[in-house]
C-alpha cells in the first residue's frame, strides 16, 4: 500500500514535469527568433530591400526581386484562394448536413493534409509541363490551392457562430436569402473570416516546396505572371545550402524579413479577432 | 431566443418573395455551390495528375520501387526503399520526441498553468506552426546541426554508451536522421499540443471533481480520470502531427544529408521521399526518372491520406461522444 505521502510526491513530480515540458516546448521558438535577430539583423541593410542579388564573390546586394516576387505570389494565391474558400465556406454553413457538404468538408481536410510537395508536382503537371516553362502563375495557383481548404473551414466555423435568430430576423423582414447571407450573416462574421484569411496568407507566405517546380525562382527582376519569378523562401533555400559565407548572411537576413512578414500578418490576424491565431487549423 | 418553426418562415418567404430575389437566390446558391465543388475537384485533379504520371513507373518497375535500394538514374533503376525508410524513421523519431512534450504542455495549459501564463505559453507554442519550414531548415543547418555534432551526439554515443547499440553507432556527421527527427519534432509539436489541449479542455469538470472527491491526488486525477476520457482525441492529434512530419519537405531536405542508404544508426545521413522529389524533380533526365519521382509522390499521397483520415476520424469520434 502506497502511503499518501509518496502519492503526493509522485503527483508533485509529475506536475513539475508538465512545467518542464512547457519550458522545453517554448524554448525552440525563442532560440529560433533570437538567432534570426542576432544573425539576420547584422546582415540587414537598406540595400537588402532595394538591390538585386549579386553574383558569388561580390559583397552586398539584396533580395528586392525576391521580396516583390513573394508579394506577387501571395497576391495571385489570395485572388484564387480567398473568393473560392469564402464561397465554399458559405455553402457549407448553409447546407450543414447534406451528403455533398459532408464530403466537401472531408475532402477539404484531405487537401489541407496533403504534403505541399505533392501539390507542387501536380501544379507542375498541369501548368508547367504543357507550356514548357516555369511561371509565377503556376506558383500562385499551387499556393492558392493550399489556401482554399484553410479559408473554407475557418469561414464555415465563423459563420456557424452567427445566431440563427439574426438570420431569421432578416428573412422575416423580407430579405431574400442571398442578401441575408451576404449582408447580415457574412457581415456579422466578418472579423473572424478576416482572421482566417490572414492566417491562411501567413501559412502560404513562407511555403517553399510548392514553388520549387512552379515559380522556380529567378535571378533577375520579373513581375510577369508568365515568367519564372523569384520568391523569398526559394532564395533563402538556395543561399542556405550554398557554400559561401556571404550567401549564408543573406539567407539569415532573408529569413528575418520572411519571418517578419509572417509574424506581422499573424499578429494582425490575432488583433482582427482576439480568439485563436496561427494555430494549426483543423 | 427560440427559433421560429421553419414552416412559418417558408410561408412568409413565399408571400414576400419577389421574382428578382428568387433569381438572386438561384445565382447565389449556384455560385457558392461551384466554389464548394472546387474542393473535391482539386483533390481529384491532384490525384489524377500524380497517379497518371506515376503509372509508367509503377507498370515498369512494379514493387521494386518500394523494395529496392538501388536508385541509379543512368542505369534506369529506381528503388526508393531508403527514402521510404527515411520518411518513416525520421517521423517516428519526431513523434518519440514531440509526443511527451506536446502532451505535457497540453496538460500544463489545461490543468496547472497559472491564469496569467496560459495565454502567452499557448501563443508561443502555436507560433511554432507559423514559422516557415525553410526557416527551420536554415536554423537546423547553422545552429542545430553544429549543436548535435559537437555536444549531443558525442554525449549520446560515448557518455551514455548508446554507441554500443546499432542505433547510435558510427561517426557524428551532423546532417543525419537524428537532426531531421529533432527538426520534425519541433514542427509537429504545435499540431499535437493544439489538438490535445482542445480535447483535454473538453473533458467535463465533473470528471475531475469526482476523481478528487474520491481522494485522488492531482496527478492521479489526470492519469485516471482526464486522460482516458481524452485518449482517442490525443491519439488523433498525434496522427495529425505524424501527417505533417511525413510530408514535410524543405526543413528535412536541408538537414538530413540526402544520402540514399539504409542505416540503423540515427547518427548517419538519410533520405526521405519528399526530399528525393525536391532534389531530383527539376533535373529529371528522362521520362522514367520523372515518372518514378511521381510514383514516390503518389506513395506519399496515399500514406498521408490514410494517416490524416484516421486522425480526423479519431478527433471526430471524441467530438461526437462529447455531444451525446
Amino acid at each position: 500500500m502506497r502511503t499518501a505521502r509518496s502519492r503526493h510526491l509522485v503527483s508533485g513530480a509529475m506536475i513539475g514535469l508538465t512545467y518542464l515540458a512547457a519550458v522545453l516546448a517554448t524554448l525552440p521558438l525563442l532560440l529560433i527568433l533570437a538567432h534570426l535577430l542576432a544573425k539576420g539583423a547584422s546582415s540587414l541593410s537598406f540595400a537588402f530591400f532595394t538591390h538585386m542579388p549579386k553574383p558569388v564573390g561580390e559583397p552586398g546586394g539584396g533580395m528586392a526581386n525576391a521580396i516583390v516576387g513573394t508579394l506577387v505570389l501571395i497576391g495571385i494565391a489570395s485572388a484564387i484562394g480567398l473568393p473560392i474558400g469564402i464561397g465554399a465556406g458559405l455553402y457549407l454553413a448553409e447546407k450543414k448536413s447534406s451528403p455533398f457538404a459532408s464530403s466537401v468538408r472531408f475532402l477539404s481536410d484531405v487537401l489541407n493534409g496533403l504534403p505541399s510537395i505533392v501539390i507542387g508536382i501536380s501544379a507542375w503537371e498541369f501548368l508547367v509541363r504543357p507550356v514548357g516553362h516555369f511561371s509565377a502563375l503556376a506558383g500562385g495557383v499551387a499556393l492558392g490551392s493550399m489556401m482554399i481548404p484553410l479559408v473554407t473551414r475557418t469561414t464555415e466555423e465563423m459563420l456557424l457562430v452567427v445566431p440563427t435568430s439574426l438570420r431569421e430576423a432578416a428573412l422575416a423582414l423580407g430579405y431574400p436569402r442571398w442578401r441575408t447571407s451576404l449582408s447580415v450573416v457574412l457581415r456579422t462574421a466578418l472579423a473572424g473570416i478576416v482572421t482566417g484569411a490572414l492566417v491562411a496568407v501567413a501559412r502560404i507566405a513562407g511555403e517553399t516546396a510548392p514553388l520549387l517546380f512552379t515559380a522556380f525562382g529567378n535571378q533577375f527582376w520579373s513581375t510577369s505572371v508568365r515568367e519564372p519569378i523569384a520568391a523569398l523562401p526559394l532564395q533563402i533555400f538556395t543561399y542556405a545550402i550554398s557554400a559561401y559565407d556571404e550567401w549564408h548572411r543573406q539567407a539569415w537576413a532573408g529569413a528575418l524579413v520572411l519571418i517578419s512578414i509572417v509574424l506581422v500578418i499573424s499578429l494582425a490576424a490575432r488583433f482582427a479577432t482576439r480568439s485563436r491565431f496561427g494555430a494549426p487549423v483543423d | 431566443m427560440t427559433a421560429l418553426p421553419a414552416h412559418w418562415l417558408d410561408k412568409d418567404r413565399r408571400r414576400l418573395r419577389v421574382r428578382e430575389s428568387a433569381i438572386g437566390d438561384r445565382i447565389y446558391e449556384l455560385l457558392t455551390a461551384v466554389c464548394a465543388l472546387v474542393v473535391p475537384a482539386l483533390v481529384v485533379a491532384i490525384a489524377v495528375a500524380v497517379f497518371a504520371a506515376a503509372w509508367p513507373a509503377f507498370a515498369k518497375l512494379g514493387l521494386s520501387i518500394v523494395t529496392s535500394s538501388d536508385w541509379d538514374v543512368a542505369g534506369g533503376h529506381f528503388g526508393a526503399a531508403p527514402a521510404l525508410f527515411g520518411t518513416l524513421v525520421s517521423s517516428a523519431v519526431a513523434l518519440v520526441i514531440a509526443t511527451p512534450l506536446a502532451i505535457g504542455v497540453a496538460i500544463f495549459l489545461s490543468e496547472f498553468s497559472p491564469a496569467w501564463l496560459r495565454q502567452p505559453v499557448g501563443f508561443l507554442v502555436d507560433l511554432l506552426a507559423a514559422i516557415p519550414s525553410v526557416v527551420y531548415g536554415l536554423w537546423g543547418i547553422f545552429v542545430l546541426i553544429p549543436l548535435l555534432r559537437e555536444h549531443v551526439m558525442p554525449f549520446l554515443r560515448d557518455t551514455l554508451h548508446l554507441g554500443s547499440t546499432p542505433f547510435f553507432r558510427g561517426p557524428a556527421y551532423g546532417p543525419s536522421m537524428l537532426a531531421a527527427g529533432v527538426i520534425l519534432a519541433i514542427m509537429a509539436l504545435p499540431y499535437i499540443s493544439a489538438v490535445s489541449r482542445e480535447v483535454l479542455m473538453a473533458v467535463p469538470r465533473s470528471q475531475r471533481e469526482a476523481a478528487l472527491a474520491l481522494g485522488a491526488t492531482r496527478w492521479e486525477m489526470i492519469r485516471d480520470a482526464v486522460i482516458p476520457y481524452a485518449r482517442s482525441g490525443i491519439i488523433g492529434g498525434i496522427m495529425l502531427g505524424l501527417g505533417r512530419a511525413l510530408g514535410e519537405t524543405m526543413a528535412v531536405t536541408m538537414v538530413i544529408g540526402n544520402r540514399p542508404e539504409i542505416s540503423a544508426s540515427l547518427l548517419a545521413p538519410g533520405y526521405t521521399m519528399a526530399s528525393l522529389i525536391a532534389n531530383e524533380f527539376s533535373e529529371a533526365t528522362n521520362d522514367l526518372h520523372l515518372s518514378a519521382l511521381m510514383a514516390v509522390g503518389a506513395i506519399l499521397f496515399i500514406v498521408t491520406l490514410i494517416v490524416n483520415a484516421v486522425a480526423r476520424w479519431l478527433v471526430w469520434s471524441v467530438g461526437r461522444s462529447r455531444a451525446k
